[in-house]
């Protein structure tokens, strides 16, 4: 290999042992616990919290680093991982004192979360930020708006002054620049996937809830300048979508196990950070851009209702654009909403004939050895069909 | 201004005669519907818009009834299996799958009933498994869903306070939607909205949360009247069936009376009332006479449930009452205050449940985690955790499910019940007051 593709791969790998360190971290950095507001997935308006001058802190559970001791003693045991996980990081102090708290309507357990951190962490002063599930409704706009004024009243509170309408505008411009960056790399990992693996563009994106939205666009496009120059060779693999990571995340090591064998062309993993599909327009109302945004320009999920989306509609649109063969339909241990959809698509995908196979994970799964079979067993069928 | 109409059926002279009759009524109103050509709309027991669907004539099918009488007769186990042989996970709400079964049964229900299909299902945000479970409906009835999205509380001290910028924002984010519900209402029916109507209904519903407001406050005297996760479930049922109709005024008034009645006689439901607690959760309809009696057994009655507030609409929380002067409006304000009170409390619930304890005299808390229902029982261990350190409050914690046999563990459930009252005996020894 020549020295500037060492040289290429060299930078680039240490980009992505930089995101990995982080997405590793359970404490937040220094300073910034102080600065952080603390919210549950799927979405957040984040730029608000930008604008305020404050860290907005995805929550993302404990993945499979975290020993549970506290939180299986306040959560009842039918519930998902990523809502115990991020319990015990609140109980063992791990999270530190962040600024603010927010969990969202997304799905009854996640509806707690507010309760659970009121009860045990009130001088953060937790909260529902109550986005709407009726999105389609001619008023949910509106609503939408008058929600995010209220969170921008709420971080204005804890800043001591007023968040102007030019702070988040500029906090628009740096978060519409961070999505395109994230289409680019998503588009690559669709048109040229031995290019960029799945994982890679996983970590790059999750370093995103970690550091300050700047250094995160400073970070992707000197790897997406790094991955213009990086050498591959084409390799063949069934080209396949993964669907089931919206909120709680599959563990790496489940990812890596999937791309032993295909390419995952397109997902939903951390679709939070990417729930906004389109730029939000930088002028007029900063804030009604984003709520209007919410409602028109947005992605989807089995979390969010809204009628000009059915759920198998949008499935098979993202099967057709990322040119996809097959379909890894995965959905969390005890989250009602994926397990629900799980069944509907794959019913679905039986009808359509198209190869799926339906895997089940929790964040603190360890072992991959069977899972490893189930899909090897699945790509040779792809192979051989 | 809507005045109150007179029952049109005579009641029986008692109210469980006459909620056994009302309830055979209800079921059979919805079983013809289709035959006489009566829209059916399925609806949930929180937040659910009933007033507007009285307006237009539905006949009213309750998904969660229907699946907790398969648990009630028993026929739950053959009915979830059904629905996981299909392909549904353990995990998904067993009332999901026994509704699951039910459809793979040709809508033919263990009651003798075959539920007629929706012409439009209400689905809202007040549980989200709710909106999946119409999503359900959608793919297998093409049925037209309606997603009310009610926002409830943010926090635990969030008080809505009627003027305020908040209050405005979130009432007319309800009453946009309802209006869209008008509009849809009056496409599938061809009936125009009749605002005297709704009037109509609101005052009757008014009424009959008057009568229930009053017999839950029976309750709070010793020895209570009636078991509040036995008798109470039945009152409920009634109340959600029959709810802004004549039937159900009389119904509420006849049971006010009798309840009343066993006040005065100094009647209570066990027989030497020994201590008086507070049940927390939803219950385990398949079990629900064992679990009661487990409790009774040591003369603990269960004086109040947060059950009874929000599987009943909410509306008694904080004298919630609409004005028939301004139906639709109103109904926006009443529907988002009782979410925002009563309905959306099982995140915040502790201090309400430390108040219940006081208002009811009660000696104790009892949590019923339940596997199915996350919308109520995910945080209940730490609610508890909170309560017994902030308040001193003997409280217990099981876990079930709602229709689920398999789920039941009787000796599990039994050791801890009976562990429980050997606290309170010696609570009360310590207290001199044995």
């Amino acid at each position: 290999m020549a020295t500037d593709a060492i040289d290429t791969e060299s930078a680039f790998t240490s980009i992505l042992a930089r995101c990995h360190a982080l997405s590793l971290r359970q404490q937040i950095a220094g300073d910034d616990a102080h600065k952080a507001i603390g919210y549950f997935p799927v979405y957040f308006p984040e730029e608000i919290v930008h604008a305020a001058g404050l860290l907005p802190y995805a929550l993302l559970g404990g993945g499979n680093r975290v020993e549970v001791r506290y939180a299986d003693a306040r959560i009842g045991s039918f519930v998902c991982s990523i809502c115990r996980t991020t319990t015990e990081l609140g109980l063992n102090h791990s999270l530190g004192e962040m600024a603010g708290f927010f969990a969202q309507p997304i799905c009854d357990a996640a509806k707690h979360m507010a309760g659970i951190w009121g009860r045990n962490f009130p001088q953060q002063d937790p909260q529902i930020l109550a986005l709407p599930q009726n999105v389609s409704s001619p008023a949910a706009a509106r609503y939408v708006y008058d929600e995010y004024q209220r969170l921008r009243t709420i971080l204005a509170e804890k800043v001591g002054r007023a968040i102007t309408d030019d702070e988040i505008r500029a906090s628009l411009g740096v978060y519409n620049e961070n999505r395109r960056l994230q289409r680019a790399l998503y588009a690559i990992k669709r048109d040229d996937p031995s290019r960029l693996s799945t994982v890679e563009a996983y970590l790059l994106i999750r370093a995103g809830t970690r550091i300050r939205r700047e250094e995160h666009n400073v970070m992707l496009r000197e790897a997406l300048d790094l991955l213009a120059r990086r050498r591959v060779r084409p390799m063949d693999k069934p080209r396949v979508i993964f669907v089931g990571g919206f909120c709680e995340q599959p563990p790496l090591e489940m990812i890596e196990t999937i791309e032993d064998v295909c390419f995952i062309v397109d997902d939903d993993l951390l679709i939070g950070q990417r729930w906004i599909t389109e730029d939000i327009p930088e002028q007029g109302d900063p804030v009604w851009a984003l709520a209007e945004s919410y409602i028109q320009r947005s992605a989807s999920s089995p979390v969010q209702y809204d009628v000009r989306k059915p759920k198998e509609e949008t499935l098979m649109t993202m099967l057709r654009e990322a040119r996809a063969e097959a379909a890894i339909i995965s959905a969390a241990k005890f989250c009602e909403p994926g397990l629900d959809d799980q069944l509907a698509l794959s019913r679905r995908l039986d009808r359509e004939h198209i190869p799926h196979l339906v895997l089940e994970f929790e964040e603190k799964m360890t072992s991959f050895e069977q899972m490893a079979m189930q899909v090897e067993t699945f790509a040779e069928t792809l192979l051989f069909e | 201004m809507a005045t109150l109409a007179t029952p049109a059926a005579t009641l029986a002279p008692d109210a469980r005669a006459a909620g056994q009759r009302l309830v055979n009524e209800w079921l059979r109103n919805v079983q013809t519907a289709p035959e006489r050509g009566q829209p059916v709309a399925y609806v949930f027991v929180m937040g659910n818009a009933i007033e507007i669907l009285r307006v237009f004539g539905f006949e009213l099918v309750f998904p969660e009834i229907n699946s907790l009488q398969t648990g009630v007769r028993k026929a739950a186990p053959d009915f979830l299996a059904r629905a996981e042989d299909f392909g549904f996970s353990p995990d998904v709400c067993s009332y999901v799958k026994a509704d699951v079964g039910l459809m793979l049964n040709d809508m033919q229900h263990p009651s003798g009933a075959r539920i007629p299909r929706p012409d439009i299902a209400i689905a809202s945000s007040l549980c989200n498994v709710y909106i999946k479970w119409a999503e359900i409906w959608e793919r297998h009835f093409g049925a037209s869903t309606f997603v009310l999205d009610i926002p409830g509380k943010r926090f635990a001290s969030w008080r809505p306070i009627p003027g305020s910028p908040q209050y405005d924002a979130d009432k007319r984010w309800v009453q946009g939607q309802l209006e869209d519900l008008i509009a849809q209402c009056e496409r599938i029916t061809g009936r125009k909205f009749d605002p005297d109507k709704l009037a109509e209904v609101e005052a009757n519903v008014n009424e009959m949360i008057r009568l229930w407001v009053e017999i839950l406050k029976l309750n709070q005297g010793r020895p209570a009247p009636y078991n509040s996760m036995l008798d109470g479930l039945t009152y409920i049922g009634v109340l959600n069936a029959w709810r802004g109709t004549p039937e159900g005024v009389a119904y509420m008034r006849l049971l006010r009376d009798e309840v009343a009645a066993k006040v005065a006689r100094g009647e209570g439901r066990v027989k030497d009332e020994r201590y008086r607690l507070i049940f927390s959760g939803t219950p385990c309809y398949v079990n629900m006479r064992r679990m009661v009696e487990l409790f009774e057994l040591h003369g603990g009655v269960f004086a109040a449930s947060d059950y009874l507030t929000y599987a009943a609409g909410g509306l008694d929380s904080s004298g919630l009452f609409y004005d028939p002067a301004r139906p639709l409006e109103s109904l926006a304000e009443v529907t988002t205050l009782a979410s925002q009170l009563g309905l959306s409390n099982h995140f915040f619930s502790h201090h309400t449940l430390a108040q219940q304890v006081k208002e009811y005299n009660a000696d104790g808390i009892v949590y019923h985690g339940i596997k199915s229902c996350r919308t109520v029982a995910t945080s209940m261990a730490d609610n508890r955790e909170y309560v017994t350190s902030r308040y001193g409050l003997p409280t217990l914690y099981i876990e079930s499910d709602l229709i689920d046999p398999r789920y039941w563990s009787d000796a599990q459930i039994k050791n801890r019940v009976d562990a429980f009252f050997e606290v309170l005996e010696q609570r009360r020894l310590l207290k001199g007051e044995a």
